[in-house]
């Protein structure tokens, strides 16, 4: 057995204070594999040590909420016995690393924690955060985790629906790839993973065990320096085909009666597994090490124990049913044994060669974990920059200019490699406010989103929270769909910075209140801090991915514009607020300025309005205003539309055009409105104190304000052009 | 049955649009039954589909299917060796072993295929779809072989198709040179054959689709992975078995999108029925 020595402890990331307190606990020295398993259940991303103190503070509860944070993934209630369970979870530092691998293994690991819990996974999503195009690393890791988000999820047989990917320098040397997943269960069947149970039995499926993914890896310690091979990439590797049969074969046991508790082994394996499941039973776990299925021959303890092979997962077994669970994963071709006991003791005892290895208790462990108040300073205001003071431009050209912009360029060269389709029931496709998918064998549906505005949350942290989740609140309201729950991907910098922890502070405190304000709990979420390169950290991205629900699927909202002669209506005040917008930084290349607020109380009464009016068949098409402001809005309804139905506005004289077009005031949507309608949604939004205006008609095929325009196809041809042309200039047109 | 309009005789060589027969009309581009099948009528359409392990369009062609038969399909576990007593035969799109090894191989050689091979052999429709397409291919239902994109990557999006037969059971609600729109979702879609075969099979009529733009011109630039000749699905010399890249399932309900591809399965039922 190797020393414990100070180096060691630290490559393991251990601090100094923390060993002493596991001193305390273990009351004697640990050895290797117990020093490995306190430091992967005490890793941040497992234990949550920075972040828990805020994350305490979201809300969490709403009368729909079946399950809220804390299990594998939330669930909500939409009606009927349906339960939809979802999650956002991240798989940044891999998908840098190898970004085929890193973002594939994201997308198998995310799908688990929803399958885990009984859910058939209905739906892919995700938000990609790139470096600057100019980077010479940027195509390649564009290209490598596109590819790997597809190659997973299209075998496994799940649509990927939509999501969202921007481009910006401080992403050069951290990419985010935030995967999420949406599943539908049956209300009374769902599946949790606190074991119960003493001497009920433990049992291993899926893949075999093998060396990927071991945290420790990279470590020179003298136990792995008595083995010969050579030490294997730190970054795990997918096998969707595995993760298909599991997601069949877990569904076909959950069908039966025979599963106590399950969970899949995710980050840190077979430890954080069995440590969560036997500390949330309150009991211990005996493990014998042996029975566990094994790729390569000579595994330690450490090494079966840290193990991040993907494609496995733990349950606890009712007495007596190996032989009906063993049937059905034989039937899968999938690995089974029964590699433990549920014991009293409160302890994780594992035996390997018929020898202890390891003794620890589980409390301390798995829900003791240290957790810091770490020091934060609130981030410095940014002042508030007057229309007047940023350069006006044509119209027409900055529009040009903005809908061939990395972040508003269209994504169809990412999602036409992801099947989009499987499962027969994706209504709205990528490229909407929202995806749109059917509950099988039902009218309703799923509206799915995931928003975040890092440009914003670098200006204010506080603002940018708050807008991540209006924004996500809009997008589902867009479509027609009743909002109900939020799941929270944290993306930030090293949290030992008080900079950086303002900024996670701050995000939370705003989301918080958007979600509680706005009837929008989060109900299960991720944190990935560290993400730094150089003392260069990435722009806060509080990633809100959010599910609403549409009672009648044929009522669903497009963005589309529909015919020529309707009216353009513009709901919510335009004060055309240019600080931290797209127009500031593409056009006039200055990123500063305060981020426009968001003022709730209105966010959620023209939520209301514009879901009441697409039920009541008053709109022809809706679309939130987010990023590029009206113009682009508008814009992005003409190139949607099979017609290229183009729209001539009207400006206000009381405001500056470029401010009027480009401003990113909060709170807007554009409505498409026939002639008959028209009266009734106007007095819609007056009954509601909802500003709402006519701004121009559609036709023709141009886009037209202030006497300048610009032809739809135009604009199409640069919006569709900039990604094909950015990856190689192959892709073929469509 | 009164009404077969393919089948035996020589159902291919004709490029253009024949005239409806008897018994049927034109209403629009689709073509209409008049008068029912008074031998068969009412017999219901028995359908099977094959689910490989790593099938994942197996739901979705059951569902359409479903809809245009009235009845659900038997759903065949791949490691069965007996197929019910079936008029046509569905191999589903999906990843059927994960294709770790060229797409279909493994799966062509699963016990069931033997037994679809047998059945085909015997004149029962069989439809495979993606990469129901390389398992029957793979199988030698059909001759050709599909190879990985020209582009390399996967590739999921509508695209548009010229009907190139109309008298087959599976296209008697096309017309010839229709343009039809179904969603493709494959990254090994890249049909080829000896140059000899593929002259042959045009000449026989075995070229079931091919793609094209929304006006129905066949040019390269309209070819999503780089088939020979625009190739998106083909016919064995029989007429029996049609094999194609794109997914009629997945148009066959105007609230996905589109219902092109649901005329395929009303085929299948009137010819079957």
């Amino acid at each position: 057995m190797s020393q414990i020595t100070p180096e060691v402890i630290a490559q393991h990331g251990i601090k100094p204070d923390e060993y002493k307190l596991i001193l305390e606990i273990m009351g004697r020295e640990p050895n290797l594999t117990e020093l490995g398993i306190f430091s992967v259940m005490w890793s941040e991303h497992c234990s949550y040590k920075s972040s828990k103190k805020w994350l305490k503070t979201l809300p969490t509860t709403a009368p729909w909420v079946i399950c809220g944070p804390g299990e594998n993934a939330g669930i909500i209630d939409i009606g009927d016995n349906d339960a939809i369970v979802f999650k956002m979870e991240s798989h940044n530092h891999p998908s840098f690393i190898e970004p085929y691998q890193g973002a594939a293994t994201g997308v198998g690991g995310i799908l688990r924690d929803v399958f885990t819990m009984g859910a058939r996974p209905i739906a892919n999503m995700n938000a990609l955060r790139f470096g600057d195009p100019s980077n010479p690393k940027t195509r390649h890791l564009v290209a490598g985790v596109v590819a790997g988000i597809g190659g997973y999820g299209n075998c496994v047989g799940v649509p990927t629906v939509g999501g969202e990917t921007n481009f910006h320098s401080s992403y050069n040397g951290n990419n985010l790839v935030n995967a999420m997943t949406v599943g539908l269960a049956a209300k009374d069947n769902i599946f949790y993973s606190a074991a119960a149970g003493v001497g009920n039995h433990v049992v291993y499926f899926g893949s075999k065990t093998g060396r990927d993914g071991i945290h420790g890896a990279t470590m020179a310690s003298a136990e792995f320096d008595e083995n010969s091979e050579e030490k294997r990439p730190t970054v795990q590797v997918g096998d969707p085909f595995t993760e298909k049969l599991l997601i069949e074969a877990c569904l076909e046991l959950m069908a039966t009666d025979v599963i106590v508790a399950i969970q899949d082994m995710g980050a840190a394996g077979l430890t954080s597994s069995s440590f969560e499941m036997a500390s949330k039973g309150g009991l211990g776990v005996e493990l014998d090490l042996d029975a566990v299925p094994m790729r390569e021959q000579g595994m330690s303890a450490y090494e079966i124990m840290l193990s991040e092979s993907q494609e496995r997962m733990l349950m606890i077994l009712k007495p007596g049913k190996e032989d009906i669970a063993k049937a059905i994963m034989d039937k899968w071709e999938l690995d089974f044994a029964v590699i433990g006991t549920l014991t009293d003791t409160g302890r994780m005892v594992l035996k390997r060669h018929g020898e202890i290895v390891a003794d620890l208790p589980i409390d301390p462990l798995a829900q003791a974990a240290p957790e810091y108040d770490r020091p934060w300073v609130a981030p410095a205001k940014q002042p508030v920059i007057k229309a007047e003071d940023v350069e006006a431009q044509c119209p027409a050209e900055a529009l040009k200019k903005l809908v061939a912009c990395p972040d508003l360029a269209s994504k169809r060269w990412i999602y036409e490699q992801y099947d989009h389709m499987v499962m027969g029931d994706t209504v709205q496709r990528p490229g909407g406010d929202a995806a749109v998918v059917r509950i099988h064998g039902s009218d309703k549906a799923v509206a799915i989103t995931t928003d975040c505005t890092p440009r914003y949350c670098q200006a204010d942290p506080h603002e940018g929270g708050r807008q991540a989740v209006a924004e996500a609140y809009r997008n589902l309201s867009a479509t027609g769909a009743l909002p109900l729950a939020v799941t929270d991907n944290l993306n930030f910098g090293n949290p030992e910075k008080p900079e950086i922890m303002g900024q996670i502070v701050e995000a939370i405190k705003g989301m918080g209140e958007a979600c509680r304000d706005l009837d929008f709990p989060v109900v299960s979420g991720n944190v990935s801090l560290y993400n730094e390169t150089q003392g260069t950290a990435i722009q806060p991205t509080p990633a809100i991915g959010a599910v609403g629900l549409l009672a009648d699927v044929n009522k669903h909202m497009t963005l589309a514009f529909k015919q020529t002669g309707s009216n353009i209506v513009l709901l919510g005040e335009t004060k055309g607020w240019l600080g931290a917008s797209l127009y500031l930084r593409e056009i006039c290349g200055r990123e500063e300025g305060a981020p426009p607020p968001v003022a709730l109380h209105r966010e959620r009464r023209k939520g209301e309005l514009v879901r009441q009016m697409i039920q009541d068949g008053q709109l022809l098409a809706c679309h939130d205003v987010s990023d590029g402001g009206l113009l682009v809005a508008v814009a992005e309804m003409s190139m949607a539309s099979a017609g290229r139905v183009g729209a001539a506005l009207e400006a206000p004289s009381t405001l500056p055009l470029h401010a009027w077009c480009f401003g990113e005031d909060q709170g807007r949507y554009v409505l498409e409105v026939s002639d008959d309608d028209l009266v009734s949604v106007l007095e819609a939004a007056e009954a509601r104190e909802v500003n709402a205006r006519v701004i121009g008609k559609t036709g023709g095929h141009v886009i037209s304000v202030g006497g300048r325009a610009v032809a739809v196809d135009e604009l199409k041809a640069v919006n569709e052009g900039w990604l094909p042309a950015f990856m190689g200039g192959e892709m073929s047109g469509h | 049955m009164l009404l077969k309009i393919t089948v035996s005789g020589n159902p291919g060589g004709q490029r253009n649009a024949a005239p409806a027969p008897s018994g049927w009309k034109v209403d629009g581009f689709r073509i209409k039954k008049t008068v029912s099948d008074p031998i068969q009528q009412g017999s219901p359409v028995k359908a099977a589909v094959i689910v490989f392990p790593g099938s994942n369009c197996d739901r979705d062609v059951a569902v359409a299917l479903e809809a245009s038969m009235g009845s659900k399909p038997h759903m065949v576990w791949h490691r069965d060796t007996e197929l019910p007593a079936v008029d046509l035969i569905v191999v589903p799109g999906g990843f059927s072993y994960g294709d770790y090894l060229r797409c279909g191989a493994m799966a062509a050689h699963s016990p069931i295929m033997r037994e679809v091979k047998a059945r085909a052999d015997k004149g029962a429709r069989v439809l495979g779809i993606c990469n129901g397409f390389q398992i029957i291919t793979e199988a030698g239902l059909l001759p050709g072989v599909l190879m990985r994109n020209a582009q390399l990557r996967f590739a999921c999006k509508d695209v548009f198709l010229k009907v190139e037969n109309d008298r087959t059971d599976f296209c008697r609600y096309y017309r010839s040179g229709d343009v039809v729109r179904f969603p493709i979702a494959h990254a090994e879609g890249n049909y080829f054959v000896e140059p000899h075969t593929f002259r042959e099979m045009e000449d026989n009529g075995q070229i079931a689709f091919r793609y094209c733009d929304a006006d129905g011109k066949v040019a390269p630039e309209f070819n999503p992975n780089g088939s020979l000749g625009n190739v998106a699905g083909v016919y064995n010399s029989k007429f029996n078995v049609l094999g194609l890249m794109p997914h009629p399932e997945r148009l066959a309900e105007d609230l996905l999108g589109g219902s092109d591809g649901k005329l395929m399965f009303d085929s299948l039922v009137e010819a079957l029925s």
